[in-house]
């Protein structure tokens, strides 16, 4: 031993050891027994989290029949972390997958780029090759073990009974960033309905996602089932939706608005349920499926015609002399007229709105609707609105609009309809005596500055789906229910009653019933089903006229209403009054008997027509 | 013959027992983390456990053979040995293969050495030698320069042309046996002191402060600056006047500071400076007219601390590689990055953590064997020792290498020659330096910085390195008995 005059500093030293190993062991004893998260990451960190895709609902018409299935399609995934971990077989990756190598890389910059892919992670399995088929995938089956963390996986796509209703239906396509925010249940890559009832329905229709955990390493490789399955989770496949669509109309009806532009939606009265929506020009929805969806869906974006914008629920138009129905309605309501009250026509020198047709004179109401006589019908309006002058700076006329304005509203015009599964509604427009008083001023304005309105012209606004409902409020004498698509109960409850008694809809059901027989809508009857209706023809400032039609049937106890709309056609009595009737025709009688007219009208093409303006 | 009997005798069993029991857990914690589930058997000497078992064979044979060595041949050939060293470690990154931005490694056919493994157990034998010679004696720091040209040159040589940052700062430890001898009490502060003020100012480098301009930083270590100072005067050289004095002008400083601040915008980088700068230039003053060295030190202290004050924010953002940067930033909590520079900390707290109080059992910790911790048989060994053997193995390991540090440090005390003396210092800093380096750094508290855990971590070069290292010093000790007999 060396006695030195530093020996004490032995304990300095000895004392840092002792300082150092004790504030180690402290720290051991934090992390090791206070802190109890460690484990559970621990646990997490060696699961592989195998997400099982549920197979989505099934679609069904109103009689069960089949209309939206499942396909199963295969994936490519990728965990890159594994890949990186040992020498990779990039080559026979490539020809396994049968690309070239420069896609390859192509699809790995695509993966790997968090501005394309932002849910990237190098830890878990990213998509790499979408939407192939089986025969694709085959011989990557066989050699898949050559490739750590690649792996294929099944999911479901669509599969199109028929080619029809895509406006109806939506597609289902990827989520965006939008959805995986809003709803955590999405991760990216996964599927939700975009857009119809596939999206109203999204959360019946996509089921449960399941969940199978694996042990694994930080290769990917599976080591085994976690807990012998204890935290396992089948996927719940989702519900199945029946719908209120009648197969067979939908699909006659998309027939007949082939090669035209405009819409049809039928509803049975009864109960709301829409039957039949068209909007032509549309898709087959089999092409928003799988690989071409995107391109696909550019070339539908791209379309002058706008395939994409559903007209049944969203084009507006002036409903023109369809409107006339409503009219004798709030008259009859207000008893400005009865129905035995008749006004004069001077037929084409009539002021201030000719007669088109070609009729006698006086007229009386029944008579008025058969011969869509427009003199009528503006002196119908005028007696309603002016009958107690213009006093008071047009207070009482103003009332009176506001009355009328009101019933028209209770038939559904004017505002969406709420609480159903229709999507993208557009609101039509009613104009207010606001609106009018900002045009010409509190006192500027009269019966006679808005005579169109007499005749469905100017400013008013409605959508096919709106006409549609409106004539399923007058087969039911003066209550609907909200147009829906589901065939569940809930929604037959949703009734709107009408400020219009019922008394009053015999008088006009009978007009309705002359149209058909001898009025404008006489060359398409069918007697026995005792159909009602209305043409219209409404001016359009930019082309030809479009046509409209009104009705329902039968008479006595109505099955259908519906709503045609034929943008540029022309005459409603040459266009939209046959389609509707043979619509009617396949619905009630389940077959199409005038083979000639539904050929003619499948085969003449108005939308070149169109497009020419 | 009776001389190998004696050195049989005068042999230290406990060192040596505690280096099998260590050596011989790691080589079952080695065996633990390169299991793979298709491994056929526990001898194939193709895996890492297998190699491991090798090199610790033969790791003994040389201890044995090293025990028998004439213990006068380290004093004579220290030299030697150690310029030798010296001319290896330059050769090196000439013939080395870049492994992961390292020239360290010699690959001489089917074996890879790393000089830097056997360069410590030189430098330690070199740096006894010098100190050991007649008539030395460490009265200040000009004593010492000689051995910290010993202790700097290879570690300059491993930092600069081998690229090995952490072998390097190993060389540090070699302070502990200078201080030892007698080197003043000082330096050691002044590198505890320098971390802090190292870490202070990068952590607070990047905040503002509430008034002026500058940052919390320098402000705060200028203050744990003169609050040192402070305490400097007042308990060690008990000159209140002084003390008082120089706490008014720091006052009036900051003061005019404040002041000019109501106007202008004041940088209160500079009003640091300033109020350093007076402080350092008040106390020489005292110094001369005392005639007091000690007084001197502390002018060297602040002038020392604030240049690392004001360069150490220039070397943290231009000196340092982005890596060692992002490293630091994750450790002080400045940055979260669980899968980027904070991954293999944050996958080896998770490990440690998950063993709990007693471990998951051998070879069946999830982390470990899923291989989640990257170089967990080498750097990051001590979390297989915590994820499988628990709060009782990895304690109990702690406490192992605290029994064997402190058993050299007894040993070293009860030498009676200088030279066996210094070199047993030099062992046991360099295994303290080592173990609190490496297990700091798998416990989060410390930066990533990849050193071996002694006599554990897998790898040939360290095991032979630290295996040398302590037969020689167990040869001097056991030596010491024919001293006493002779």
């Amino acid at each position: 031993m060396i006695n030195d005059r530093f020996y004490k500093r032995k304990y300095v030293i000895g004392g840092i050891a002792v300082c150092i190993v004790l504030s180690y062991i402290l720290r051991l004893f934090f992390l090791q027994i206070i802190d109890q998260s460690t484990k559970e990451k621990a646990e997490n960190n060696a699961q592989l989290r195998q997400t099982l895709y549920p197979s989505r609902g099934l679609i069904y018409d109103r009689n069960g029949e089949l209309l939206v299935a499942n396909q199963p399609i295969y994936e490519v995934t990728m965990i890159v972390r594994e890949m990186k971990q040992e020498p990779f077989d990039t080559i026979g990756l490539c020809n396994a997958l049968h690309i070239s190598r420069d896609s390859f890389e192509i699809r790995m910059q695509d993966m790997t780029n968090r501005k394309k892919n932002r849910g990237y992670t190098q830890f878990a399995p990213q998509i790499f090759m979408p939407n192939l088929s089986q025969e694709e995938v085959a011989q990557l089956q066989q050699e898949k073990y050559k490739y750590p963390g690649v792996d294929i996986r099944i999911r479901t796509l669509r599969d199109y009974t028929y080619p029809i209703a895509s406006h109806i239906l939506g597609s289902v396509g990827e989520v965006n960033h939008n959805d995986i925010q809003q709803d955590d249940y999405y991760k990216t890559g996964d599927y939700s309905g975009r857009g119809g009832i596939e999206r109203t329905y999204e959360k019946e229709l996509r089921g449960k996602k399941g969940v199978e955990v694996y042990m694994r390493d930080s290769r990917g490789r599976i080591q085994g089932s976690y807990q012998n399955g204890q935290m396992d989770m089948p996927a719940e496949a989702g519900n199945d939706l029946y719908l209120s669509i009648d197969r067979a109309t939908q699909q006659v009806a998309e027939q007949l608005m082939q090669n035209k532009i405009g819409s049809i939606v039928a509803i049975e009265p009864k109960t709301g349920e829409v039957i039949a929506m068209v909007s032509a020009p549309n898709w087959d929805p089999r092409r928003l499926v799988g690989k071409e969806r995107s391109a696909n869906y550019q070339q539908l974006l791209k379309d002058t015609n706008k395939p994409l914008m559903n007209r049944a629920t969203q084009a507006q138009y002036a409903p023109g002399s369809t409107f006339k129905i409503l009219q004798a309605l709030v008259a009859l309501q207000n008893g400005s007229i009865t129905p035995h009250t008749k006004y004069p026509c001077n037929g084409q020198q009539s002021t201030p709105i000719k007669c088109t047709h070609d009729h006698g004179s006086p007229v009386d109401l029944e008579e008025g609707i058969e011969q869509s006589c427009n003199p009528y019908f503006w002196a119908l309006y005028r007696d309603m609105l002016q009958q107690d002058g213009y006093e008071n700076g047009h207070a009482l006329f103003k009332e009176h609009y506001n009355e009328w304005r009101e019933v028209i509203a209770s038939f559904g015009l004017g505002e969406r309809f709420a609480n159903t599964d229709i999507r993208e509604q557009a609101k039509g427009y009613l104009p207010t005596t606001d609106f009018y008083n900002r045009i010409y001023g509190q006192k500027g304005w009269k019966a006679i500055t808005i005579r169109s309105l007499s005749i469905g012209q100017g400013e008013i606004l409605v959508t096919p789906l709106q006409l549609a409902n409106q004539a399923a409020a007058i087969a039911n004498k003066g209550y609907y229910i909200t147009p829906h698509f589901n065939r569940n109960d809930s929604m037959k409850s949703d009734i709107h009653t009408t400020l219009v008694d019922s008394v009053h809809f015999d008088v006009v059901h009978r007009g309705m019933s002359r149209v058909m027989t001898e009025g404008t809508g006489r060359w398409y009857n069918i007697p026995e089903l005792q159909m009602c209706g209305k043409t219209g023809t409404v001016q359009n400032p930019h082309g030809e006229d479009h046509a409209l039609f009104i009705g329902f049937a039968p008479q006595d106890n109505p099955q259908i209403a519906v709503a045609v709309a034929v943008e540029n056609a022309g005459f409603g009595a040459t266009w939209a009054c046959p389609i509707a009737t043979l619509v009617m025709e396949q619905y009630l009688t389940g077959e199409i008997s005038r083979n000639a007219l539904f050929e003619r009208m499948t085969n003449a093409n108005l939308i070149d027509k169109a497009d020419e303006q | 013959m009776s001389n190998n009997r004696s050195i049989i005798s005068g042999i230290d069993w406990w060192t040596i027992v505690l280096f099998l029991v260590i050596a011989l857990f790691g080589w079952l914690n080695i065996y633990g983390s390169s299991y793979s589930f298709d491994q056929t058997s526990i001898w194939d000497f193709s895996n890492r456990a297998g190699k491991q078992l090798v090199w610790l064979a033969t790791a003994v044979v040389m201890g044995g053979i090293i025990l028998m060595i004439e213990e006068k041949a380290y004093d004579v050939l220290g030299y030697i040995f150690y310029g030798l060293m010296l001319l290896l470690l330059i050769a090196t990154p000439i013939f080395a293969r870049d492994i992961k931005g390292s020239l360290s490694w010699l690959t001489i056919g089917p074996i890879s050495l790393q000089p830097a493994e056997f360069a410590k157990c030189f430098t330690a034998i070199a740096i006894a030698k010098y100190m050991s010679r007649y008539g030395y004696k460490v009265r200040d720091l000009r004593d010492l320069t000689v051995p910290f040209l010993l202790m700097g040159v290879p570690m300059l040589i491993i930092m600069v042309a081998q690229k090995e940052t952490g072998s390097a700062l190993v060389f540090i430890s070699f302070l502990l046996a200078f201080y030892r001898q007698g080197m003043t009490g000082y330096v050691l502060s002044w590198g505890v002191a320098s971390i802090l003020l190292f870490i202070l100012v990068i952590r607070f480098g990047e905040m503002a402060l509430p008034f002026g301009t500058g940052n919390l930083g320098i402000l705060i270590s200028t203050t744990l600056i003169h609050t040192i100072v402070l305490g400097l005067l007042i308990g060690k050289e008990k000159d209140m006047r002084s003390a008082i004095i120089m706490a008014l002008g720091v006052v009036v400083c900051y003061g005019i500071g404040l002041l000019v601040n109501i106007w202008i915008a004041v940088n209160f980088n500079y009003i640091a400076i300033v109020s350093l700068a007076y402080v350092a230039i008040y106390l020489l003053i005292q110094a001369v007219k005392q005639r007091k060295s000690s007084m001197g030190w502390i002018v060297g202290f602040v002038m020392v601390s604030t240049l690392l004050c004001q360069g150490c924010d220039y070397a943290f953002h231009n000196i340092l590689q982005r890596h060692q940067r992002v490293r630091i930033e994750v450790l002080l909590g400045m940055k979260d990055d669980p899968h980027g520079a904070g991954y293999n900390v944050n996958q080896s707290l998770i490990a440690i953590g998950s063993g709990q109080t007693t471990g998951k059992g051998f070879l069946q910790g999830t982390q470990t064997k899923l291989k989640f911790v990257p170089e967990q048989d080498t750097d990051f060994i001590f979390c297989t020792v915590g994820e499988e053997w628990g709060f009782i193995g990895s304690a109990g390991l702690l406490l192992l290498y605290l029994a064997l540090i402190l058993r050299i440090i007894y040993i070293a005390e009860r030498q009676r020659d200088k030279f066996s003396m210094i070199y047993a210092y030099c062992v046991a800093g360099i295994l303290l330096f080592h173990v609190t380096i490496n297990i700091g750094m798998v416990l989060g508290l410390l930066p990533v910085i990849g050193i071996p855990l002694p006599f554990f971590s897998y790898g040939g070069s360290s095991l032979w390195g630290f295996t040398i290292l302590l037969a020689i010093m167990l040869r001097l000790d056991a030596a010491r008995v024919n001293k006493m007999q002779g």
